[in-house]
Order: C-alpha cells, then sequence, then structure tokens
C-alpha cells in the first residue's frame, strides 16, 4: 500500500550528518523525515566503523562511531524525527518551482513524501551489497543470484551455493539447510567470521553428511535466462569444479555507491554534488547538500564540516518552508524559545 | 622516501614516492593510483585497498593480521600474497616494493 506523507523537510541519508541536519533544523520548527537504506541509523559510522576511535569531533577527545550516533540520536530525539530505514530513495520529482519548492520523493518500500526541501546527507553513496566480479553475473540477478534473502520458502528443494564466511553466510546456509535440497557453502579458508556456534553447527551437518564445505573461490556462473545450473569453483588446491546450482547467494558485504541521485537532475562533479558555501544548496533551488556528498572550493571530507554545512543549510531552507516568518537567530543557551523545543525549558 | 610501484591488471605500471610511516593505501590515494578505493580511509573496515604484493616482496612485507584477515573476506579473488594496502605501513626496508591491484576492489 502506498502512503503519502507530508513534511518539511526530507533528509537522504541517517548518517550523523544527515541526523544533526534534524536538530538545525528542527531548532528553526522544520519537521523532519529520514531516509537510509540501511537497516540501522549512522551510516558509515554504523555500519564500516562502529568500534573505531574518531579524533576530531570537537568536545570529544576520542569517541567512536557508534557512541557518536548514538549521542546524535538522543540528541535528536526532542524533534522526534521520523526514520525511514532499510528503503532507497529511487525518486525525486521537482512539483514547485524555483521560489516556492515543493518535492516529491519516493522509495523502494512504496513511500511517497511531499516535502518543501530536501537535504542529501548521503555521504559516499548508499550502501549496496558487493557484485562478485563473475562475468554476466547480472543477467541472474534477483532471479537466482541472490544477496539477501527475502523468502526463506523460495530456496525449497533448491541446490543453493551460499558464497562468503562471515554471519549472514553463515546463519543462511544454517537456515536454508532443512529446507534446500542441498546446501554448498563456499569460503577462500577455513576460518570464518561469525559466531561460533554457527561455525559450530556449520561444521557439524558438514561431518554428518547433510551439507557441503568447498574451500575455494567462485570463478564464474552458467546458465540460460537467468537461470544458473552451475558455479565454477576454482578450490583451494587449483583444482576446478562445477557445482550444480539453482540458487546462488553472494555475501561480501556492503559497498557505496552513488546510486540514484545520479539521476535526480543535480549537477554532479566526479559523482559529488557541487554546492555554494553560504546555503550549501545545488543547481536545484530547495535541494541541499551536505557532509561528504557534496563538494565546493576547500572542501574537507569531515563530520565536523557536515554539521556546519547542515546548520547554514537550515537557514536558508527555513525561507522556504516558511516564507513570511521573520528569523531571528538565537542561541540554544540562551533562549528559552529554543529550550522549550529541546525539552529543557524551566 | 620510498619509492613504491603500483602495477594495474593491465600491466601498466606507476611509480610513486611514498613516506616512511604512511600506509601503501594512503600513497596511492595521495598520488591518484587508480584502482585503490580505499572507502572506509584506513580503518581496516572495508576491503577495498585489496593490493596483490610480488611474490618477492611478501617475506619483507609480511602477512595481515587475523582482523585484517578477516577482512579480506570481503574481497574478491583472494591470494596467498592478497593483502588490504592500508595495513601496510611503509618503512625503508619497502624500497622498490611492487603491488598489484585487483580487478575488482567492490
Amino acid at each position: 500500500m502506498a502512503e503519502t506523507i507530508a513534511t518539511d523537510v526530507v533528509i537522504v541519508g541517517a548518517g550523523p550528518i544527515g541526523l544533526f541536519a534534524v536538530f538545525e533544523f528542527g531548532l528553526l520548527d522544520m519537521k523532519a523525515h529520514l531516509i537510509d537504506i540501511l537497516p540501522k541509523v549512522g551510516g558509515q559510522c554504523a555500519e564500516l566503523y562502529p568500534e573505531k576511535p574518531i579524533y576530531d569531533i570537537p568536545g570529544f577527545p576520542v569517541i567512536t562511531g557508534q557512541d557518536l550516533v548514538e549521542n546524535l540520536k538522543r540528541q535528536v530525539a526532542p524533534f522526534a524525527p521520523v526514520y525511514h530505514l532499510n528503503q532507497m530513495v529511487t525518486g525525486l520529482k521537482v512539483l514547485g518551482t524555483a521560489e516556492e519548492p515543493k518535492f516529491q520523493v519516493a522509495t523502494d518500500d512504496d513511500l511517497t513524501i511531499e516535502t518543501t526541501v530536501v537535504v542529501i546527507a548521503a555521504g559516499g553513496g548508499s550502501f549496496q551489497p558487493k557484485r562478485p566480479p563473475l562475468a554476466g553475473i547480472e543477467a541472474f540477478e534477483g532471479k537466482s543470484v541472490h544477496y539477501a534473502v527475502r523468502k526463506m520458502d523460495a530456496f525449497g528443494g533448491k541446490r543453493v551455493v551460499i558464497l562468503g564466511g562471515g554471519d549472514s553466510a553463515l546463519d543462511w546456509a544454517l537456515n536454508l539447510q532443512p529446507i534446500a535440497d542441498r546446501v554448498t557453502l563456499v569460503h577462500r579458508r577455513d576460518a570464518f567470521r561469525a559466531a561460533p556456534h554457527s561455525v559450530n553447527g556449520m561444521r557439524a551437518l558438514v561431518a554428518a553428511g547433510k551439507m557441503d564445505f568447498v574451500l575455494g573461490q567462485a570463478t564464474a556462473l552458467k546458465g540460460e535466462n537467468g537461470r544458473l545450473v552451475w558455479a565454477t569453483i576454482r578450490k583451494e588446491d587449483g583444482a576446478i569444479i562445477d557445482l550444480p546450482c539453482d540458487d546462488l547467494l553472494a555475501f561480501f558485504g556492503l559497498t557505496m555507491k552513488l546510486g540514484p541521485v545520479a539521476d535526480w537532475g543535480l549537477n554532479l562533479h566526479e559523482n559529488l554534488i557541487p554546492v555554494d558555501t553560504e546555503k550549501f544548496e545545488t543547481s536545484t533551488p530547495g535541494i541541499f547538500a551536505v557532509g561528504d556528498i557534496n563538494t565546493y572550493p576547500g572542501k574537507l571530507k569531515l563530520i565536523l564540516s557536515g554539521f556546519h554545512e547542515a546548520a547554514l543549510a537550515a537557514q536558508k531552507a527555513v525561507h522556504y518552508v516558511f516564507p513570511n516568518k521573520k528569523i531571528v537567530f538565537q542561541y540554544t543557551t540562551s533562549s528559552t524559545s529554543l529550550q522549550k523545543k529541546l525539552g529543557v525549558a524551566g | 622516501m620510498v619509492k613504491i610501484t603500483f602495477v594495474d591488471r593491465t600491466g601498466a605500471s606507476r611509480q610513486v614516492e611514498a613516506d616512511v610511516g604512511s600506509t601503501v593505501m594512503e600513497t596511492a590515494i595521495r598520488n591518484g593510483v587508480p584502482g585503490i578505493e580505499a572507502e572506509c580511509g584506513g580503518a581496516c573496515a572495508c576491503a577495498t585497498c585489496h593490493v596483490y604484493v610480488a611474490p618477492e616482496w611478501t617475506e619483507t612485507v609480511g602477512g595481515p593480521s587475523q582482523m585484517e584477515e578477516d577482512m579480506l573476506d570481503f574481497a574478491f579473488e583472494v591470494r596467498p600474497t592478497s593483502r588490504l594496502s592500508c595495513q601496510i605501513k611503509v618503512t625503508p626496508q619497502l624500497e622498490g616494493l611492487v603491488v598489484t591491484t585487483p580487478a575488482k576492489q567492490g
């Protein structure tokens, strides 16, 4: 069921900059919806380096990616942002004019939002599954090559080859084993970065002859009309074998791709979005770009730069959202009205 | 300064100067060497700076750490000479190092 929501600002990307944009837009009474392709907020901080220390966040001599995200979530909570996770913005349609912008944002989860302004805080792009470099793999994708399991039933009675050695690969090998005709796990080494009980479970099934493990790497796919027949594996000892295969699941982690942003009619420069440094607005009035995805003379890809950009973008955006409102700049330390919004007024 | 040669998959090679103490990945990025993406910026968290160390250099360079070995699971066409270039620190002993970039990073 498609639903349409109306809001002041749609923020594309729920990484640290997208989150802080909620704060800066919120102080100016703009209501935000955030959309992110990951199932969790935090972007690269949460996906790539949750445990890694960051040393250049002002006021924090050291903070981990995940702690920064948790703090930001708490900081923006008073503005009650609406998170739409696990979905990608696929369409951005201009409904308004340069003076009175209005946009329609659509996601691949059937969500449609009408918004006055859009903030693109998409960082390095959207996280998408890594595609193994196997010739012709595109033709099988969605039919017999998959990067996620949506419906387990689809694998009932099938010969399933699973590539990878992480938790996703192990979990699905174990979950599909009872229903599939045969599950074969293919991994380049006899060690796994997965929960020990999953690894033990897999080894027990292999020992009992109920599942196969092949030490090697996939080198080719064979089949017709999107239907796989064989997966070719080069084993660790150099032998080349063809595994009978109806469906192949590949789990090599995620990579960042610019994705549909490229199709939104914005000027791009080397996959980045040029903006001015007064308002951080793109070539389309009402669409702002902040954080790692924008570019301007002197740009530094730092989280602190993105925070600054979000604050300035909000100052311009508020004139689109509330054209007749007089905006007075205020400090959170002293303004009772801002403190009310933050829920801390005495 | 230490000279490092990057060979791409077509066999084209480029030699660049590396600072001692930096990493091979940083050297590649600073010099615009194609074939190294380094999405995570050197946190050993993405496997998009994968290189093959030339066989004559594997002993001097050494093998991957446990964490790096785990991360190499996300790389493609991993070989015994595979390393993540963000985890190779440039030392004077690496003068003349040769690494090859893979066909695909991610």
